[in-house]
């Protein structure tokens, strides 16, 4: 069972393609571009079509998906943790 | 798909253009006439007013944009015939002589000295020996090169990225190299993937050309913005769906353009292009636009993915929905015409996925009704540059 999808090796988040991915929870990820398997473990819940980190973040740190930059870290985020609008902030506008 | 061989069944018109549908339209050049368009709509069956709220007052490129989009609208192969109202004469021939130039039929009615009760009698007249008329063409086999097919897509969520646009781009890769005419577009959407649209340009004329468009608009967004555009661009939808940042939004929306199709020129909002590849089309995100953008264009097919779940469709340009979002579909069965949320369950691969599509667009181009064309979405939405005078 597909839990999330990463787009390519690199990337640095994923995205929750179930309903009901919850704290704790051992979630599988599949990476599309090498068709290989990734595991981690979620630290909130984690609604579908939002994202979970891979990796830990620094405030600062460049977000990368689809191997390209998708945006800023604002606060600390740790490996599992849910990404969006709360810690992550575009560079262009 | 094999494609080599492939057709569609559609209405031969007398500029040579194919279309997939067969309507009679009531068009109204400005706001006053939409009262008059309607009346003759209700009069005779068949018939579909395309309502708008503009036209009065409009001056320079933004009045060009307005009458290029009606025109384009009236000239698209999917209207057989057209009835043009206008409060006055003289805008209202303008625009019936722009459709006339395709050589279908086409007449126009000023309100001004007749009122409307007079108006939408004569206009119903014309309305009915049109409808009768076109009810009596024929489909025609044709290749599928004669097949024009836009895409843009809307209340996007991650999932698009994932599975609904590379969907439709698996589809342009293989309608690119059979010589359809295509076309994309919405250019701040391209905004963190702007390099990647840049490196697939033809040439370095339409290199060229495709950056100044993107510059311009970025230049608008910096001379209006009180913020990071965070709720408009990505809209609020598209937050609540997990989309973050305008980067993300774009590198999914640009998905849609496939991996080996070139950008083979531009196009101005409502431009016809001048033969078959992909066209970059520099025109606003918002879904009704755009759409309505691309009819005004000539397009005759188009593939609308969504993540969240867009309801929007075109009354003369057949949208096709498309969604890998498993609980979209769930929720909003409805509206999808193509479901590939197996592709999130690594049940369904892209190619299989892109076939799916393309079977879906052979039968819509055959006649079936999209499911936005069953449920009534008719959204006709003008582009304006500016104030009026």
């Amino acid at each position: 069972m597909i839990h999330f999808v990463v787009h390519e090796e690199g990337d640095g988040v994923g995205v929750v393609v179930m309903e009901g991915v919850k704290a704790g929870q051992h979630v599988n990820g599949w990476i599309m571009e090498q068709n290989t398997d990734i595991e981690v473990v979620a630290k909130n819940d984690i609604p579908i079509g939002h994202k979970l980190a891979l990796r830990d973040y620094r405030e600062g740190d460049t977000v990368i998906k689809y191997g390209v930059d998708i945006g800023k870290v604002v606060k600390p985020i740790a490996k599992g943790e849910h990404v969006h609008v709360h810690n992550l902030k575009t560079k262009r506008w | 798909m094999d494609l080599s061989k492939a057709s569609f069944w559609g209405y031969r018109r007398d500029n040579g253009r194919i279309g997939v549908r067969n309507h009679v339209v009531i068009l109204p050049v400005d706001d006053l006439s939409n009262a008059a368009a309607q009346a003759v709509e209700n009069n005779i069956k068949g018939t579909l007013a395309l309502p708008h709220p503009y036209g009065r007052l409009q001056f320079g490129p933004d009045l060009e944009l307005h009458f290029r989009t009606l025109i384009g609208a009236g000239s698209n192969p999917n209207v057989a015939a057209a009835v043009v109202i206008g409060i006055e004469d003289g805008w209202a021939k303008r625009v019936a002589d722009g459709i006339a130039a395709t050589g279908k039929p086409v007449a126009f009615f000023g309100i001004e000295g007749h009122g409307d009760p007079e108006t939408i009698k004569r206009a119903s007249q014309a309305a009915k020996d049109y409808v009768q008329w076109a009810s009596e063409q024929r489909r025609e086999e044709r290749p599928l090169k004669d097949l024009w097919v836009s895409t843009k897509c809307g209340e996007s969520d991650t999932t698009s990225g994932i599975g609904s646009n590379p969907c439709v781009g698996n589809a342009f890769d293989q309608l690119y190299d059979h010589r359809v005419t295509l076309v994309f577009g919405e250019t701040t959407e391209l905004t963190g993937g702007e390099h990647l649209v840049a490196a697939r340009c033809r040439s370095d004329d339409v290199r060229r050309k495709f950056q100044a468009m993107f510059d311009r608009y970025q230049e608008v967004i910096n001379r209006h913005k009180t913020s990071d555009l965070s709720e408009s661009q990505p809209t609020k939808g598209n937050i609540a769906g997990g989309l973050t940042t305008i980067e993300e939004k774009a590198l999914g929306n640009i998905q849609k353009i496939g991996r080996k199709c070139k950008v083979d020129g531009v196009l101005d909002k409502a431009e016809t292009p001048t033969g078959p590849g992909l066209w970059f089309m520099d025109s606003s995100s918002a879904a009704a636009e755009m759409v309505t953008l691309c009819a005004a264009a000539g397009y005759t097919v188009h593939f609308f993915p969504t993540g969240q779940g867009n309801v929007i469709g075109n009354p003369i340009l057949p949208v096709i929905k498309i969604c890998a979002n498993p609980r979209t579909v769930r929720l909003m069965a409805d509206h999808v015409d193509v479901d590939v949320s197996g592709i999130t369950r690594r049940e369904l691969t892209m190619d299989q996925a892109g076939d799916k599509l393309l079977e879906c667009m052979f039968r819509t181009a055959n006649g079936r009704l999209t499911a936005a064309e069953a449920l009534g979405h008719r959204e006709f939405v003008l582009t304006r540059l500016y104030e009026s005078a």
